[in-house]
């Protein structure tokens, strides 16, 4: 029996533009967080602790998505700090609801909204934080799903490649027993092109999905546009349903502005 | 081989009870969430009275029927293969101890269950995960611990939805094959009742039991007609003739590109698909990494994953997705299983939610066949 002992890794927990729902997500996993707090040194994770310890660590969650000149500068700095950093929920990974902002004009809303706007200094685009630097795991979610995020935490620390699949919703309804929501009620679900994750939850509660966990790995956008049209959504309808958590990622960009411009 | 019974509704209802009394937990069609699904039974009463469903490619709908029919409605969107099966397994848990770690296989083992309500599709499907899961040298212990002993009372269909194709597939919609009570419902004004016939000595001990009469030649014809209305009733057609060689002769056929452009890739089909045995395995191991386990789910050659080997993924596309579920399912299950793969239950026609046929794909691509070099190479 070796008498060294062995450092737990660290983990550090940050923020950027976002509503914290992801990173409460690690707070919520009441069952594992004893777990979690025995084999990591949560060193900074300021919605939890004013214990800030300083970098490096051996896992960042980053949450958020980058939409200041200073994000953008903050995010290298996170970076070079953290040996494996993991992006949590649909603002970090896609650019979150606030990308909505990508096809407006900025400077009208600072000048609509602020008493002074010259304070205001944001960038015209809210982007995922992989389109700033490396990531080496993106979680996706609307807010993430504590048990993906424990699995992602576990996986990392053992050193193997975490359970988080990339096909549709629709998996997880069929394994599940949930009948299928489009055909059986001809409800608009977004779930064949949405990434598994959360467990199918709206469709097992007679709701479509929403595609919070963003597009799945081979999104057919235009075949599901399609359909919903059958279903009787007009363009402005589907443009809305693409346009929502994940509105900047790539294929549901493309998949709203096809339907807008039809 | 047993004579023909008739029971009235009353001695039907002793059935479950029946099999209750016997240690089987009874299964069943029931109505659940705007579909008929199967679950557990506590007796003929949960089964969907007086209900029916309407079904074309990607559209489901539960109606009234104007009677009180107990089986009134053809297949829903899950088949029996949940049962034996299951969609999620788990194979092993693990607990470390020391430097050492321990298997424990403490898992219960499944209840017996009888099968009420297996229509003539579904017969044949489970006799092809039969063949396919514990027929050859590999035998799956979970499928086999499941199937062992079901008793399977089974069902004629005496109506075909516009998504049936069993009469195509030669399955259907008389039942054949290993059941151990097979009937069919008679409902009409002020008639209600049912012929049965016990196909093992299990069912005939279970039907004494219930005191059937001996039905008239009259009743047992007006039987007979109604399975007969339910095939012609079906208008669904996949022609078989030559298919293996059809399908193989054409992976370049422009048809897969067409329907490439509708396929969502989101593997409702094979979900849906009473034949569809593929799973994955997937290892979780808890954060203080003192607890493993092994589990065992349905998976689909429509991810990605199920076609990621070493370097990258074979099928990147949703041609060659689509292309190898249907060359599969059509063509080469016959070579590797000695059957088709496919039983004509429809259910991945309704349950695509773009409406994908597969017996249209078929057509498309025997109406128009490669007529290149490809075709003639190694063909008779």
């Amino acid at each position: 029996m070796s008498s060294k002992v062995r450092r737990k890794p660290r983990i550090a927990v940050f923020k950027f533009a976002s509503c914290d729902g992801c990173q409460l997500s690690l707070l919520d996993a009441e069952d594992e967080l004893l777990g979690i707090a025995g084999a990591l040194d949560i060193a900074y994770f300021p919605e939890a602790s004013r214990s800030m310890g300083t970098g490096p660590y051996e896992i960042g969650l980053v949450e958020g998505s980058i939409t200041t000149h200073h994000d953008a500068e903050r995010i290298q700095e996170v970076r070079r700090q953290c040996k494996t950093l993991i992006t949590i929920g649909a603002c970090a990974t896609a650019g979150g609801i606030q990308a909505l902002r990508n096809w407006k004009d900025v400077d009208e809303f600072i000048r609509i909204v602020y008493a002074t706007p010259k304070f205001i200094n944001t960038l015209k685009l809210s982007t995922p934080v992989a389109e700033h630097v490396p990531v080496d795991f993106e979680l996706r979610g609307c807010p993430i799903n504590k048990h993906q995020l424990i699995e992602v935490i576990t996986a990392t620390l053992a050193g193997r490649k975490p359970n988080a699949p990339t096909y549709s919703v629709c998996m997880e309804c069929k394994r599940k027993g949930t009948v299928c929501i489009a055909v059986a009620q001809g409800v608009a679900c977004l779930g064949p092109v949405t990434q598994a994750g959360c467990g199918a939850l709206c469709p097992s509660f007679d709701r479509g999905c929403y595609a919070c966990f963003g597009p799945m790995e081979s999104p057919n956008t235009g075949s599901l546009s399609n359909q919903l049209r059958i279903l009787g959504q007009n363009n402005a309808e589907i443009t809305r349903a693409f346009r929502s958590f994940n509105a900047w990622a790539w294929q549901f960009r493309k998949a709203s502005e096809e339907s807008e411009r039809t | 081989m047993h004579a023909p019974a008739l029971l009235t509704l009353d001695q039907l209802a002793r059935l479950v009870p029946a099999l209750h009394s016997r240690g089987y937990q009874v299964v069943g069609p029931t109505v659940r969430d705007g579909a008929i699904v199967y679950d557990v039974l506590e007796g003929i009463s949960d089964l969907p009275v007086g209900w029916t469903d309407e079904q074309e490619a990607g559209r489901y709908r539960l109606r009234r029927r104007n009677d009180d029919a107990l089986f009134g409605y053809v297949v829903g969107p899950q088949s029996w293969k949940k049962y034996v099966h299951p969609a999620e397994v788990r194979l092993l848990t693990a607990e470390r101890s020391g430097h050492t770690f321990r298997i424990l296989n403490n898992d219960p083992s499944p209840p017996r269950r009888a099968f009420l309500g297996v229509r003539a599709c579904e017969l044949a499907a489970i006799a092809v995960q039969d063949r396919v899961l514990q027929g050859d040298r590999y035998r799956d212990p979970i499928y086999a611990a499941r199937r062992e002993g079901i008793f399977i009372v089974a069902v004629n269909c005496t109506q075909a939805a516009p998504t049936c194709f069993c009469t195509s597939m030669g399955t259907g919609p008389r039942v054949r094959g290993a059941y151990d009570l097979a009937l069919t419902e008679l409902v009409g004004p002020g008639k209600h009742e049912f012929v049965i016939e016990a196909g093992s000595d299990a069912g005939a001990e279970v039907l004494a039991e219930l005191a059937p009469s001996a039905p008239s030649e009259a009743v047992c014809q007006e039987a007979e007609a109604a399975v007969e209305r339910a095939a012609s009733q079906i208008q669904r057609r996949m022609d078989t003739t030559g298919i293996r060689d059809l399908l193989y002769t054409n992976f370049d056929h422009p048809r897969w590109d067409n329907v490439a452009q509708r396929c969502l890739t989101c593997a409702n089909c094979t979900m849906v698909c009473p034949t569809c045995f593929c799973t994955t395995v997937e290892d979780v191991s808890d954060v203080t990494g003192m607890h493993a386990e092994r589990w065992r789910k349905w998976d689909s050659c429509f991810t990605q994953n199920f076609s990621y080997i070493h370097g990258g993924n074979i099928r990147s596309s949703a041609k060659s997705r689509y292309r190898q579920w249907m060359t599969h399912k059509l063509a080469s299950w016959i070579d590797q299983f000695g059957s088709s793969g496919c039983v004509g239950c429809g259910r991945c026609i309704t349950w695509c939610p773009v409406g994908i046929d597969i017996t249209e794909e078929v057509r498309a691509i025997r109406e128009s066949p490669a007529s290149s070099k490809e075709s003639s190479h190694g063909n008779p």
